[in-house]
């Protein structure tokens, strides 16, 4: 099999991102919240500040390494959400038909209809701002692909031999869906909870940017960058960094989210 | 008592509403329309017949897996349907698919496949399980160390090898095997219709035989049953059927075989095509495509009944046919 | 020699397919010959190159299957190196040909009539009124009832019978000299596939048109076509005469595959006897082996079946077969 460029570059940026999600506090030169030192403010990159420093004198390159902790954690728990409600209604709705299809389509049209980020804002303005509301903000309001993906895939496998064979072996409902469709499903859903990790990292941003996402002092690169608006003629590197982060990893997930699709999609693959 | 029939159709009816709207009353599609058909503990009964002859749905009912609209269907003493325990129907009737590629899940190793069901229905010693699925593994031709392998490991003549084990791993008393190798290469058909035949000896299975290839109906079948248009039209031994068959649609269908061996069975063929079951046409509904069909045919419906012993014909002019050569 | 030049000949040819894991060889030195209003079968099973034969005769070969060698030529011009063009022009008017699923081979858009017209249009240089004309025509000579109005309907809302007349409605348009028939009724039930037989038999016989056909299925074969050609894992391994395949095969692949087919009429007249089984599977193209290819399944391969491969030899009667051991 040939070595998939887009596989391999995504998978690496990937790699680098959780990398850093998980030992950003070890690589990390100083506290990112508590080492204000106002001598230092808006220092550009040198050997002593990689990234610079922002207004209050804060070491960007820490802040970018712990801000990759809360942005991946946004965008797996949000997208982890996403994936649950998408696929249990998409299954169910692929597999048993009848209202139950008809409901969750019109709920799926609805979702579609309005544009995510405004949903957001508004479960934003009930739940308040903070790192938790802002995954279940972003879970609740972007399973409508999913969705639709899972109800297809759920309505092509049912006709399958396999499953009716299920049937005639006595397996009931639920336990069809677990075994039967649900593992065969898992591919395209994989690709798209992947592409839509990057979509909430990049949503993450800018609801932190709007302010409602992550209280200030924690640095998410979101709120980097919002904190970041006002210095961006005079201090271009406060911006110049979590941007490149959020870019690299968005980038990351979107190859690998491609390279996944060629890899697990079953027309690619040979049968016999 | 001694006799008793393994299953029961009796009168069987199955009509499923098609289309049909806010405004509009749906058709109704006579899927399955009067049948009845019994078989008697390992006997093997085939069924033939062509697209929308009602086969399948025929074969579902059977399975409990569709309600009747009207008969019912006894298997074992026990009628089948919405209201029996589908873990029993499970253990008595279980069925060989047409499509090996289709018919296994391609995430489940062959352990899983054949373990899975063992454990629904009660099998919890993994010891027990696993001797039961290299036993079953072994009696269908395949190697007891396979079981670890995905499907697209093995071929088409082995997946069905797989799908025959699946089937056949609840001990169930009949099976219904639909078109089991139709899907399979020439070369490969023969090993899985002695397969099936052996394993029906060692076990003592009943077969419902779905199948088109009448060659294939001759050679496994005790009786034969023809279907057309959700009903039976001719049923009766296989050496009957297929040396004297009576009904115009069975010699059609021999006639239509392009073999020199048949070539003197029957020369009658079928003209046009299959009317849709949705519409089926007046009378007898063979009569747009027969070549012998009168004024009558055209207008009241002939019922199955005995020109012989065991030997069932549901046309008018069956009898004018019974010396007549095909 | 004009006189009896053959209408095809196909000299040797070699199919090969380019995998990441190299060149494998999908169809090797596969020759036979058609003349004029002749009627030839190739038999063999899914992945014996039957197929890709025929596509290799129509020039639509694609990648990464490809011509490696050999010579394929209608009424002695070799056509297996023509422009584009030219082959496009050869197609339909010279070579037609008809596949197992008409749907996929019928424009979903347009209705039947004008997709019959269309080869008037195309290849005849006929106005769109006379071609539409001729295309009701056409559907009357395949026995569509009620052409006229049949025309103006689209592809799917025929049955697989009627949509399979159309093809060779199509296919005939422009009296070919040769029509291809891939697995023509494979896809259609028993009785609708005898009168599509008979259809294709009869127009072909008035018209002189020539046929080459592509079966799994043996009896079908011989029912249409007075030789056959058995294939086998990219190589001919039989020629015969219909009448005489099923009665005397030669090679053992042949002798196999008729012992085993469950033939109606068989139990009566012998009883159940246990079907004679063709052992192990049928090899993939990457895993062909050496020598005789069918000698893992062969009950009478010997040490030089391993080693050499047989060449195609002829017998008395005309026949040819590629074994060693044969007879």
């Amino acid at each position: 099999m040939k070595l998939r460029a887009n596989l391999a570059i995504g998978g690496g940026l990937t790699l680098l991102s959780l990398f850093v999600g998980v030992f950003g506090p070890w690589l990390a030169h100083t506290d990112p919240i508590m080492d204000a030192n106002l001598m230092n403010a808006e220092l550009p990159p040198s050997g002593e500040f990689w990234f610079g420093t922002d207004q209050q004198g804060r070491d960007i390159f820490s802040r970018v390494m712990y801000g990759a902790q809360i942005s991946l954690t946004v965008g797996i728990g949000s997208q982890l959400i996403n994936t649950a409600i998408g696929t249990t209604l998409g299954v169910t709705a692929g597999y048993w038909g009848g209202w139950w299809d008809d409901f969750v389509n019109g709920l799926t049209n609805l979702m579609l209809a309005i544009p995510s980020l405004i949903f957001a804002l508004a479960i934003m303005a009930i739940l308040g701002p903070g790192l938790t509301s802002l995954m279940i903000a972003l879970g609740l309001t972007n399973w409508s692909y999913t969705c639709r993906i899972s109800r297809a895939q759920a309505l092509a496998i049912k006709s399958q031999g396999y499953v009716q064979a299920a049937r005639v072996l006595g397996y009931g409902d639920m336990r069809i869906m677990f075994t039967q469709i649900l593992p065969n499903t898992l591919g395209p859903i994989i690709v798209i909870a992947t592409l839509g990790m990057g979509g909430s990292i990049l949503a993450e941003a800018a609801l932190s940017f709007l302010g409602l996402g992550v209280r200030p002092p924690s640095p998410s690169w979101g709120s980097m960058l919002s904190d970041a608006r006002e210095t961006i003629t005079t201090a271009p590197w406060l911006s110049l960094f979590p941007g490149l982060a959020i870019f690299l990893t968005v980038l990351g997930l979107n190859l690998l989210g491609d390279g996944l699709r060629d890899v697990l999609d079953p027309q690619s693959r040979s049968r016999r | 008592m001694v006799d008793q029939a393994l299953l029961s159709i009796e009168d069987l009816a199955v009509h499923f509403p098609i289309g049909g709207g806010l405004f509009s009353k749906p058709q109704m599609l006579r899927a399955v329309d009067g049948v009845t058909l019994s078989i008697k503990p390992g006997e093997s009964l085939g069924l033939v017949g062509e697209s929308g002859c009602g086969k399948s749905t025929l074969a579902l009912s059977v399975l409990g897996l569709v309600d009747a609209t009207r008969g019912r269907v006894m298997l074992d003493g026990k009628a089948v349907g919405s209201e029996a325990d589908r873990l029993e129907v499970a253990r008595t009737v279980q069925m060989v698919f047409q499509d090996p590629y289709a018919s296994l899940n391609p995430r489940q190793t062959v352990r899983r496949t054949l373990a899975d069901p063992l454990r629904l229905h009660g099998v919890t010693n993994g010891g027990e399980v696993a001797d039961r699925v290299a036993e079953m593994l072994r009696q269908v031709g395949l190697r007891p160390d396979q079981a670890d392998l995905y499907p697209h490991e093995f071929s088409g003549g082995q997946r069905q090898r797989i799908g025959i084990a699946r089937a056949l791993i609840l001990k169930p008393k009949l099976v219904i095997c639909d078109e089991p190798v139709s899907a399979l290469d020439v070369s490969i058909r023969a090993q899985i219709i002695n397969l099936l035949l052996e394993l029906q000896a060692e076990m003592g299975l009943s077969y419902l035989m779905i199948s088109h290839d009448l060659g294939v109906v001759e050679h496994m079948s005790d009786r034969v049953a023809v279907m057309y248009l959700g009903r039976i039209v001719e049923t009766g031994g296989w050496r009957e059927i297929f040396e004297q068959p009576r009904h115009p649609y069975t010699r059609a269908l021999i006639a239509a075989i392009p073999d020199p061996l048949t070539r003197g069975l029957a020369r009658e063929k079928a003209r046009g095509e299959i009317p849709s079951p949705l519409n089926p046409p007046p009378g007898c509904t063979f009569n747009p495509r027969c070549p012998h069909a009168t004024d009558h045919c055209r207008s009241a419906p002939p019922v199955l009944s005995p020109v012989e012993e065991g030997h069932l014909v549901s046309c008018w002019r069956a009898e004018e046919f019974a010396k007549v050569p095909a | 020699m004009s006189a009896s030049q053959p209408l095809l000949q196909v000299e040797d040819l070699h199919i090969a397919l380019s995998t990441d894991a190299g060149s494998f060889p999908a169809v090797e030195g596969v020759s036979f010959e058609i003349a004029r209003g002749e009627t030839v079968g190739l038999v063999g099973e899914s992945g014996c190159g039957k197929s890709i034969t025929a596509l290799s005769i129509m020039g639509l070969l694609k990648p990464p299957l490809g011509l490696a060698g050999g010579r394929i030529r209608l009424t002695g011009q070799e056509i297996q190196n023509l422009p584009a063009a030219e082959l496009r022009s050869l197609r339909g008017k010279r070579i037609a040909m008809i596949f197992q699923e008409p749907m996929t081979a019928l424009n979903p858009l347009k209705p039947v009539g004008r997709q019959i017209a269309e080869m008037f249009v195309l290849h005849q240089g006929a106005s769109w009124r006379e071609a539409e004309q001729k295309a009701v025509e056409a559907l009357t000579q395949v026995k569509v009832p009620a052409p006229g109005r049949r025309a103006k309907d689209y592809p799917h809302q025929l049955s697989g019978g009627m949509r399979q007349r159309v093809m060779i409605a199509i296919a005939l348009a422009c009296e070919p000299d040769l029509l291809i028939a891939d697995e023509p009724t494979t896809a259609l039930d028993v009785t609708v596939q005898a009168e599509i037989v008979d259809l294709m038999k009869e127009l072909c016989a008035a018209r002189g048109t020539a046929i080459l056909m592509i079966s799994h299925d043996l009896g079908l074969v011989t029912d249409i076509c007075r030789r056959v050609c058995v294939m086998y894992a990219g190589r001919i391994v039989e020629q015969q005469d219909s009448e005489q395949i099923f009665n005397h095969p030669q090679h053992p692949y042949t002798q196999g595959l008729v012992a085993s087919l469950p033939r109606l009429g068989m139990r009566a007249q012998h009883g159940r006897r246990k079907l004679m089984e063709i052992a192990g599977v049928v090899p993939g193209i990457t895993a062909y082996p050496g020598g005789c290819r069918f000698n893992p399944r062969c009950s009478r391969a010997t040490e030089i079946c391993v080693k050499v491969v047989p060449e195609l030899e002829a017998l008395g009667d005309g026949s040819l077969v590629r074994c060693h051991h044969h007879g």
